[in-house]
């Protein structure tokens, strides 16, 4: 007796959500979509509901691919072109410009944050750490490709050395170069991985490309390796790293520069 | 004489047709989830690609070597700013659509107009928030479609090629030319064709060649890109598919409109579908016979 009771009103409701839903799709063709643009700003409501899908395959992807499944190599037959460079690919920053002229000798790599052993390391004594050469594919959140041979010391020595603290959550890179310059002063590139994509073999420190010293166009003098993931997720030019147990309280709160500016901060897919 | 007949067999008709219960609730609850989520694929998607307006076959783009196959973008020329699409070397004027677009005297060189796209204005990362939420809900739709079907029996007894179909195909071709539909619980043989294709060669593929462009997927199933020729190629033929879906998409609203569009949308909406008077199949099957 309920059952039918309840099934018409279920029926006209159906009918009435279809009836809006097509009126809707026909609304939001005819205005250009301009009514779904505003509803799509960062920190808006409908985006962060459609934001919880990221979220979604963050975890599938994890779950598939574990902690140390590997990015396809390549053979050299396949290094046929010189690495894009993309993003900023002639730093004009002074400190930059300076650390440049003097061939990167005073340059350092700082490892800081929620480590027991903070470390100031040279170019020299990170090539003198063991090395890890792979030829990968990097893509471009753009959606284009190149593949290259990548020289470099794995990150996980480094957090070994510097020792990383149980409380530690995520890697937080900060660069040398300004990708923005704003009201309220440069911004200078920053990015975040969490320690699982870290700790990967493949996540390597690189000062090498294609068997040379890094160009300044690609990172020079040192950038990071994240093979199962897109390239916004490999910063250049860098000189700090920090282990942070949050990133909520760095620039935009939401893990990195282009994450900031609506990118997802994880760069699986 | 003849037209007396013919009034006499529409009356007939009226009185003859019969309201059947055609389409199960998963397939239109199915169907409409599909049809709302391609609809905001197709827009984010045309943005993402927008990010780089061109195609290419192999493992990479090539920067130092030549692999495009399509290309949309724009140039000066000595009559201003044109927008071209380049597709296998042949380049075609495409001005105010693709690569150079936008309301007169602000045009701006995109590939995709701002009509085609969402968000309108340039917006990668909003696009990807767009395309990848519905990805999960046309593949989770996809896979509720594919257990009710199994399960109720839909995707044999409606989908499933048999013989007869194959011996039907020639006639269901010239019906189809002359506009001429029979109102049947069963799909014609070209149906079969559209939507088995649709769904099970068309939606599959775009989801393994999306995933195939994912790095972190590529690591789980490094084989994929090799099957598919690499991932430039895969994404390629992600594009490919989305322009054969659109085209599905055209045929299929025009075969609505001339099939009897209020009796083809209740179908869909509510389930029932007025068939054609029994008696026009007894004649037909003798005629046949």
């Amino acid at each position: 007796m309920a059952k039918f009771q309840i099934s018409p009103k279920f029926q006209m409701s159906r009918r009435k959500f279809l009836t809006s839903a097509s009126l809707g799709l026909s609304g939001i063709a005819l205005s250009g979509c301009d009514a779904f643009d505003s509803g799509l700003g960062i920190g808006g409501g409908l985006r962060s509901f459609l934001e919880n899908a990221n979220g979604l395959t963050w975890r599938a992807q994890r779950l598939l691919a574990g902690r140390d499944a590997l990015a396809p190599e390549f053979t050299e037959a396949d290094i046929r072109q010189p690495q894009r460079p993309n993003g900023v690919t002639a730093p004009d920053d002074d400190t930059y410009k300076g650390l440049l002229t003097n061939n990167f000798a005073d340059w350092r790599l700082e490892v800081t944050g929620l480590v027991e052993k903070p470390l100031s390391l040279t170019r020299e004594q990170l090539q003198n750490m063991p090395s890890r050469t792979q030829i990968t594919r990097h893509d471009c959140v753009e959606g284009w490709s190149c593949i290259a041979k990548w020289t470099g010391t794995p990150l996980a020595l480094v957090l070994d050395q510097a020792v990383v603290k149980p409380e530690a959550r995520y890697v937080m890179f900060h660069c040398l170069d300004t990708i923005e310059q704003s009201l309220s002063g440069d911004i200078k590139y920053y990015g975040s991985i969490d320690l699982i994509d870290a700790r990967h073999p493949q996540t390597i420190l690189a000062y090498g490309v294609n068997g040379k010293p890094l160009p300044v166009e690609n990172g020079a003098p040192l950038r990071v390796r994240v093979e199962r993931q897109l390239g916004y997720k490999m910063p250049k030019y860098l000189y700090k790293i920090e282990l942070i147990d949050s990133f909520t309280a760095i620039g935009g709160g939401r893990g990195g520069y282009w994450e900031d500016n609506g990118y997802d901060w994880y760069g699986g897919i | 004489m003849d037209s007396a007949a013919t009034s006499q067999t529409a009356e007939a008709d009226t009185k003859n047709a019969t309201l059947i219960y055609r389409q199960s609730r998963w397939t239109r609850l199915t169907h409409w989830i599909w049809a709302f989520s391609l609809f905001f694929m197709l827009l984010s998607g045309l943005q993402i690609f927008n990010a780089r307006p061109q195609l290419y076959i192999g493992k990479q783009s090539g920067f130092g070597f030549n692999n495009t196959i399509l290309q949309i973008g724009a140039e000066n020329t000595d009559n201003g700013p044109r927008g071209f699409t380049e597709i296998f070397g042949y380049r075609f004027d495409t001005t105010g659509v693709l690569g150079w677009s936008g309301p007169p005297g602000q045009e701006t060189p995109r590939a995709f107009p701002a009509w085609a796209t969402i968000p309108s204005y340039y917006d990668l990362g909003t696009a990807r928030v767009v395309h990848f939420f519905f990805a999960w809900v046309l593949s989770a739709t996809l896979l509720v479609w594919l257990i009710a079907g199994l399960v109720n029996g839909h995707i044999r007894r409606d989908l499933a090629p048999r013989v007869e179909d194959l011996r039907k195909l020639p006639r269901d071709i010239v019906d189809h030319a002359k506009l001429k539909f029979h109102h049947t619980r069963e799909y014609n043989t070209l149906q079969k064709m559209a939507y088995g294709g649709v769904l099970f060669v068309l939606l599959p593929l775009m989801i393994i060649t999306g995933l195939a462009m994912s790095p972190s997927m590529n690591s789980v199933l490094p084989w994929l890109n090799e099957i598919l020729g690499g991932r430039q190629t895969a994404r390629t033929i992600h594009f490919t598919v989305m322009v054969l879906l659109v085209l599905f998409f055209i045929i299929h609203m025009l075969m609505i409109v001339a099939a009897g569009p209020i009796n083809e949308l209740r179908s869909i909406i509510t389930g029932w579908y007025r068939t054609d008077p029994p008696a026009k199949h007894d004649q037909a099957t003798e005629r046949s016979a």
